[in-house]
């Protein structure tokens, strides 16, 4: 179920093929939310990520599957402004953020959950949303998303006034993403929502994911090591491999691709 | 934020703190002819310890940014109110009234601390960006230049120091401050506002990824700090009367991180106890003379070994559990033994 960690077999450039193979699921006629434009980034001499390219409709849930260290939570880092890119640009609903700061963007409706449940845990869970809703002024529409991330995940209610540190892995990864949710995204890019979390949370985390993107209307970018969900709950797909995009397609056609399986899905 | 917080009922009213500080405050200055001198050396030197301690602990405990340059930010205080007084009362144009006195002390002690911030900010915008032992490293390095500055300014005395500084502090002035700098910080850090700098300490990814500027905050902190240190620096030297260079370098620096650590990271009332511990400490040890350093550090090796989250940092939940548990144990067993 989780990546190999054998190098997938080079796959010469012939996304066309696939993306033609079945009808895409993301409506093309959406406007475009995010635009990813050659994007290269190092760290030193090491390059990290070479030439991305992606597109995410609006209110669609496109994936970013790939092995460790093939880029992915670089490619979000960077998204969200806490890396910089060495070339290329990226647009958010027209916009170039690429030269922004972490708080213009999230301020422009484009928030990061970060890898591995990072919520504080000295703040209770009442505080740490609170937090999330740093950027914004007004308390009733503050206190309207407060009571969505309660419909949403009833599990932090209970828990509001205990600290973050206490919660189970699952309730940080619940308080992580409501947290983000408290600064009304318009796009929410989520990195690894599954990682360390028992086998039964994860199913409601995504069944949660899916929710927000159906209910809400937030487009979702989501990376994840565990490709076969991740490829269920989307309709497109990025494959990424050593810094660079290896394949993509929507999802559904990825899901049955001989190759993908064998390195991402177990055969 | 909008929703009612009930744990602020729970929470002692720092205000009432604050105002029980200043009345003790008073009622000691009030019988300060009446008590020992030596009891007051000490209890001055406790407020200025206090005062430095928790202001280091909004900048290192709170939000987590680990600075060597405190006594620097102390010495530029020092220097700048008692340069003003010292300068001043030479021609002694206030007569001796105390009123007056007063409020010239507060208005050079208010200037130590803006310029302390001043320097505060100059040291913080160009090195916040560091992280972890880089700005270690950056504020040690301002910590010495600064007191390489102050060895080389003439007019101030030089190596020498500065010396014939008025005698302007007293315990109420002390306590008064010590009250108002715990105060401060509390209510900085517990307002919504401030969470921020507890967030920034948990996690400055997670912080930066949902919008906190977290660079402000560390600036922010860094500034509050210097400006209480100043203040601390001002007090020091109307207290001691004279100054050198040499007092506020890497060793003042340290005694003060000492009290934070000693008192647990970003817990108010463990440093404060710290501060007073780590003040009494060569006093208590006074008798045994030459030992003394040498048993001071030793109990710090010790105490950091036995207690490395702190002295102070109690799981009061866990304790109150362990000891229900053990007195329905004993009990239980009284009664299997009738």
């Amino acid at each position: 179920m989780q990546s190999n960690t054998e190098p997938m077999p080079r796959h010469t450039p012939s996304p066309a093929p696939l993306t033609r193979g079945q009808p895409p699921a993301c409506k093309i006629n959406e406007p475009t939310a995010l635009a990813v434009d050659d994007l290269y980034v190092s760290y030193g001499a090491i390059s990290a990520l070479r030439g991305i390219s992606l597109n995410v409709p609006a209110g669609a849930i496109v994936t970013l599957i790939g092995g460790n260290g093939a880029g992915k939570t670089t490619t979000l880092q960077t998204l969200s402004g806490l890396v910089r890119a060495k070339s290329g640009r990226i647009h958010f609903l027209g916009e170039d953020i690429t030269a922004l700061a972490p708080h213009e963007i999230v301020a422009r409706g484009l928030c990061h959950v970060p890898e591995g449940r990072m919520v504080f845990p000295q703040l209770t869970v009442d505080e740490n949303l609170s937090m999330g809703a740093y950027l914004r002024k007004n308390a009733a529409a503050v206190a309207q998303t407060r009571d969505t991330v309660f419909t949403l995940f009833p599990r932090l209610k209970e828990r509001l006034r205990q600290s973050a540190g206490t919660l189970s892995g699952g309730e940080q990864q619940m308080l992580a993403i409501g947290r983000a949710l408290m600064s009304a995204p318009k796009f929410l890019m989520l990195d690894e929502p599954s990682l360390g979390i028992a086998p039964r949370l994860i199913s409601t985390i995504f069944e949660k994911i899916v929710e927000i993107n159906r209910s809400q209307g937030v487009a979702i970018l989501l990376v994840e090591q565990n490709a076969k969900l991740a490829l269920e709950i989307s309709t497109h797909a990025y494959v990424l491999e050593t810094g660079h995009i290896a394949m993509q397609g929507p999802s559904p056609t990825l899901r049955n691709d001989a190759q993908l399986k064998a390195a991402y899905l177990g055969g | 934020m909008d929703s009612p917080q009930p744990k602020s009922k729970k929470r002692p009213r720092p205000q009432l703190t604050l105002g029980a500080t200043l009345a003790l405050g008073l009622l000691i200055s009030a019988f300060s002819g009446a008590l020992d001198p030596y009891f007051l050396d000490v209890l001055t030197s406790m407020g200025i310890a206090v005062i430095l301690a928790v202001s280091l602990n909004l900048v290192t405990g709170f939000t987590g940014q680990f600075s060597l340059g405190h006594a620097g930010f102390m010495s530029v205080g020092a220097y700048i109110s008692a340069g003003i007084t010292t300068a001043l009362f030479a021609g002694n144009p206030l007569g001796n009234s105390a009123f007056a006195q007063s409020g010239f002390f507060l208005g050079s002690l208010l200037l130590g601390g803006l310029g302390a911030a001043f320097a505060g900010l100059c040291v913080g915008i160009p090195s916040l960006r560091l992280k972890g032992d880089y700005l270690a490293l950056v504020t040690l390095g301002f910590g010495e230049i600064i007191r390489v500055v102050f060895q080389n300014i003439e007019p101030i005395g030089g190596a020498l120091g500065l010396n014939g500084i008025p005698p302007y502090t007293s315990v109420f002035w002390v306590i008064t401050w010590a009250a108002l700098t715990v105060f401060v910080i509390h209510s900085l850090v517990h307002s919504t506002y401030g969470r921020g700098f507890v967030a920034t300490h948990d996690d400055e990814i997670a912080a930066e990824a949902i919008g906190l500027d977290t660079t402000r905050y560390k600036i922010v902190a860094f500034v509050v700090g210097a400006f209480f240190a100043g203040v601390a620096g001002g007090l020091y030297a109307h207290f001691r009367l004279s100054i050198v260079p040499t007092g506020f370098d890497f060793t003042k620096s340290i005694e003060i991180v000492l009290m934070v650590i000693l008192g647990g990271m970003g817990n108010t009332i463990g440093v404060i106890l710290a501060a007073v511990l780590l003040t009494l400490l060569p006093e208590v040890l006074r008798p045994i003379a030459a030992y003394r350093m040498v048993l001071y550090s030793l109990l710090l090796i010790v105490l950091m070994v036995s207690r490395p989250r702190g002295l102070f940092n109690l799981n009061w939940a866990a304790l109150l559990l362990h000891l229900k548990k053990r007195t329905t144990e004993t009990l239980t067993k009284r009664g299997a033994a009738k």
